[in-house]
């Protein structure tokens, strides 16, 4: 008599319930959904807000449920045509200090939401959206940030009664400097080393003269990854303006963002948004007596009014904004209402108070990129992307009082260009400009049908498979089937767990899946049928087959998990959703495939005594 | 299913075969080239649904005179699908400028489904990737051969890998049929897939090598073979039926997928009999290389 431990059994049933239990959540469909919050993201959906939605959709013509959620609003439909039909009325109705959204509410039982059972994400490719992948202009930020390092230096050498001829920030990224005499060099060369951590050092020295500052590669890395990290978090207040639930803003790698948007189906308003890199200064006028080296001269945005002459040195800059709402003048003009933070107020008030009489510019300073050809070795034209800056005066105006933490700002084109520069005032600027490298919008049609296609060939391909091993094995075939269905149900909970994202390759990882996993029963069973071929007793050549067949599942599984964990670490997109799914599955069919049919021969053939001949 | 075919009777016409499927598909590779996917190559493309049958050669006229030069348009999956092709980047607003141009009188029942752009650097660094994992995954799962079996094992299973991995990029640039990243994870999973063949058969080489009483290595092999013949065409049978499944109704972004597999663990099969056990008599396996590890007999295991 063969039995199998009770534990094994108790085990085999814990992760049963287990694996059902937490896949259960994905056979609710979700509804489609509005959710509106708003702008401001201090401030929380009330049941203002809720009331305000039902006084709206009360007198249509659609089903709908009004829920209030923590942060937002939501409101369930039942087609996604009521959903696209609800989410143009709010927008037209709603005053717009909200965001619209569209959204898909899960619906979940409550008691399985209190066990934390979730149903798993679906990827971009399965529900819609758009995917973008940005590259960070690094070089930018670093120039950016020597030529903040070189203004603070003509400063501070002025202080010091350090006399230069020269000061500028070369192609490389790297300061030149040059002084009429050897002594005021090595007095630099001193006050440098003192006072500046972040140049390689020695300064080189080129020529007698000169000496010449380039970054240490440690700063360059803090550069570079603070302008990624800042970046990164304007972009997610930028994602949160435009209203989409549950996006994704991560770092990928050195030097890239990945954003994803599901269910936005507007991709040239989104990336209008994401990529802007606008922002303002605030110059004085250079005067008369202004040397030419610190001023520069800069057309009128509208191309009203002469190119005009501002000082190089900017008193505050677009990160000093705390707030910005665009609004329109006393004649109707568009304006843009700005309270700057408590610094930029008293740097406002300090540098207008000695200047009154004097016209203050406001630049707007925008990166954009071209794509240009260059010749490869080659000869080849290949395509490369460069950035460049524009500035543009969008006012110029004479100073009357000294100004504080609010003030307006006019001259701007249209409603669209004020509501657009206070979004992106309020939202942060990018601490480098970005390039889209990809970009991947996939319409809610294909979405469904990518859905669709993928259930209808994993049922295919279960059903096909089961019929056959139903077949050809026959009461052992009952176990692999069930034991199949059971890996299934398993890969799907774990799935839900982790929370990790299905894609349509993820899909066919499973159906992938469950063509292999069958592979370690017919292992087994073969085995059986050969011991019972060499004339073993039935139950002894069960034994036989698992234990012989154990180490080659094992060795079989192991290479196609090295192989899913490599894709896993080198693929991106579609190649890692199924890998995800892969690797997945095989940790789970070698528990199903061997411990759970296993556990089922034993409950069968385990406990007959003189067992003539076993089913397979 | 028991099995008495003298497979290795056969394997100099098998060499001799495979030798002309790897001349023919490097052939193929170097002068026909991949048809690399948008993937590699970066650029743009547009995926429209139409509500009737989409009349391509005007669509293409439409776009080249609406300023899109070197716009390449298809049908895709069916007559009413149409993909379009466009060099070089993408503009903010393209897909709605495209439904616009191409529906002017119609516009509304235009179905955008999808558009994908990919930025020249891109495509290359995702074909270093794509080659970089391959890569790794041969060494990997030659050093654990090594370590589980013998270093003769490691070296025929590579060898058997490097054969299927050529002959299905070959067949994907004879065909011409586009090579994409989910069909280079396709071919990363042919590489999973047919080392378990290979296992498996190795395995009961080695079990047999062990106790068999025979010398002739030739007869241990082929009589290994012919056990684990079986097993080998029904596992290739039920992946071969989830792949079909796959490739009828899992929709066109999965077919290429599906497509490499299935070539894949047709010649992976074919691989796992011909290739890595030809490659193991050849390279002289017997008796002697298996007795100075530890014998490690599949009975003495308690699992599960």
């Amino acid at each position: 008599m063969r039995r199998y431990g009770i534990w094994k059994y108790l085990l085999i049933l814990l992760v049963l319930g287990f694996g059902v239990v937490y896949s259960l959540p994905n056979l609710y469909a979700p509804d489609p959904a509005v959710q509106i919050s708003y702008t401001s993201s201090s401030q929380s959906a009330d049941s203002f807000l809720a009331e305000r939605v039902e006084e709206v959709i009360k007198d249509q013509n659609i089903s709908t449920t009004i829920q209030l959620e923590e942060d937002y609003v939501l409101i369930r439909t039942d087609t996604y045509q009521n959903q696209l039909k609800l989410k143009d009325l709010l927008s037209r109705s709603l005053v717009n200090d909200v965001v619209i959204a569209l959204n898909l509410a899960p619906t979940t039982p409550k008691w399985l939401m209190d066990i934390g059972a979730n149903p798993m994400k679906l990827g971009l490719d399965l529900r819609g959206g758009v995917h973008f992948l940005m590259q960070v202009d690094t070089e930018t930020a670093i120039k950016n940030r020597q030529n903040g390092t070189l203004q603070d230096l003509r400063i501070r050498f002025r202080e010091e009664k350090i006399r230069y001829n020269q000061a500028i920030v070369q192609g490389d990224s790297s300061i030149l400097l040059q002084f009429n005499n050897l002594e005021s060099k090595e007095r630099a060369e001193e006050f440098i080393n003192d006072n500046y951590t972040q140049f390689n050092l020695p300064l080189i020295s080129n020529e007698i003269n000169s000496l010449e500052l380039s970054l240490s590669d440690i700063e360059i890395e803090q550069i570079e990854s603070d302008a990624i990290d800042q970046n990164l978090t304007t972009l997610r207040n930028r994602v949160n303006e435009l209203g989409v639930s549950e996006p994704i803003v991560q770092r990928q790698g050195k030097k890239r963002i990945v954003v994803q948007l599901p269910g936005i189906q507007d991709t040239a308003e989104a990336k209008n948004i994401l990529g802007k890199t606008a922002t303002l200064e605030f110059h004085l006028e250079a005067q008369m007596d202004t040397p030419r080296s610190r001023k520069t001269s800069y057309p009128y945005r509208n191309g009203l009014g002469a190119p005009a002459f501002l000082q190089d040195s900017i008193i505050l800059g677009g990160d000093q904004v705390a707030t910005a709402q665009a609004s329109f003048d006393e004649n109707g003009l568009p304006q843009v209402n700005i309270t700057l933070d408590g610094e930029g107020g008293s740097m406002m008030h300090r540098a207008t108070r000695g200047n009154i009489g004097k016209r203050l510019g406001v630049l707007f300073v925008e990166q954009k990129t071209r794509t240009v050809y260059e010749r490869d070795i080659e000869g080849k034209q290949i395509p490369v992307q460069e950035s460049y800056e524009v500035k543009e005066i969008i006012s110029l105006a004479t100073i009357r009082a000294a100004l504080g933490t609010t003030f307006r700002i006019t001259g701007l084109d249209s409603p669209s260009e004020s509501s657009e520069l206070a979004l992106l005032l309020r939202a942060g600027a990018l601490a480098a400009p970005m390039t889209f490298v990809e970009e991947r919008t996939v319409g809610p049609s294909l979405g469904a049908d990518n859905i669709q296609a993928g259930i209808f060939s994993m049922q295919l391909g279960l059903l096909l498979v089961l019929g056959f091993i139903l077949f050809y094995y026959r009461i052992f075939g009952i176990a692999a089937s069930l034991a199949l269905t059971f890996n299934i149900v398993l890969l799907v909970a774990i799935m839900s767990i982790l929370s990790a994202t299905l894609t349509l390759p993820g899909i066919a990882g499973i159906v992938l899946t469950v063509g292999m996993a069958v592979d370690a029963n017919v292992l087994i069973f073969s085995r059986i049928r050969e011991e019972l071929k060499r004339g073993r007793e039935p139950l002894d050549a069960i034994d036989a087959g698992y234990n012989r067949a154990f180490l080659t599942i094992w060795d079989a599984n192991v290479t196609t998990l090295i192989v899913a964990v490599i894709l896993l670490s080198y693929g991106t997109g579609p190649v890692k959703g199924f890998a995800i799914t892969l690797s997945i599955g095989i940790i789970t069919s070698m528990f199903t495939a061997i411990m759970g049919t296993r556990a089922f021969v034993n409950l069968v053939y385990g406990s007959k005594k003189d067992l003539e001949r076993i089913s397979i | 299913m028991t099995f008495n075919i003298d497979f290795l009777a056969w394997r100099k016409i098998a060499i001799i075969f495979s030798s002309i499927f790897l001349v023919v598909s490097i052939g193929s590779v170097i002068f026909k080239e991949l048809n690399w996917g948008l993937d590699f190559t970066g650029g743009t493309l547009v995926e429209l649904s139409y509500p009737e049958e989409a009349n391509i050669s005007v669509i293409r006229d439409t776009l080249i005179n609406g300023g899109f030069e070197g716009a390449q348009v298809a049908n895709f999956g069916s007559t009413r699908e149409v993909l379009i092709k466009l060099p070089g980047t993408v503009s903010d607003s393209l897909g709605s400028e495209i439904v616009t141009l191409l529906g002017s009188n119609n516009a509304d029942q235009i179905d955008l489904r999808r558009i994908e752009y990919v930025g020249p650097q891109i495509g290359s660094e995702l074909r270093d990737d794509g080659g970089t994992a391959m890569l790794l995954a041969l060494a990997f799962m030659m050093l654990y051969i090594a370590f589980r079996f013998q270093s003769m094992f490691a070296g025929a299973a590579v060898i058997a890998l490097i054969h299927d991995v050529i002959i299905v990029v070959g067949i994907f640039s004879l065909i011409q049929i586009e090579f994409d990243l989910t069909v280079v994870a396709a071919v990363l999973a042919v590489i999973g897939y047919s080392l378990n063949d290979t296992i498996v058969v190795s395995d009961r080489i080695r079990e047999n090598l062990r106790s068999a009483e025979s010398d002739d290595t030739k007869d241990i092999i082929n009589m290994s073979l012919n056990q684990t013949l079986g097993r080998t065409l029904i596992t290739s049978l039920t992946t071969l039926l989830v792949l079909f499944s796959l490739f009828f109704l899992g929709g066109e972004l999965i077919k290429n997928f599906a497509l490499a597999l299935i070539f894949g663990v047709v010649i992976g099969t074919y691989s796992s009999i011909y290739i890595a056990a030809n490659a193991l008599l050849i390279m002289g396996l017997n008796k002697d290389h298996l007795r100075v590890e530890e014998p490690e007999n599949a009975d003495d295991n308690p699992l599960p």
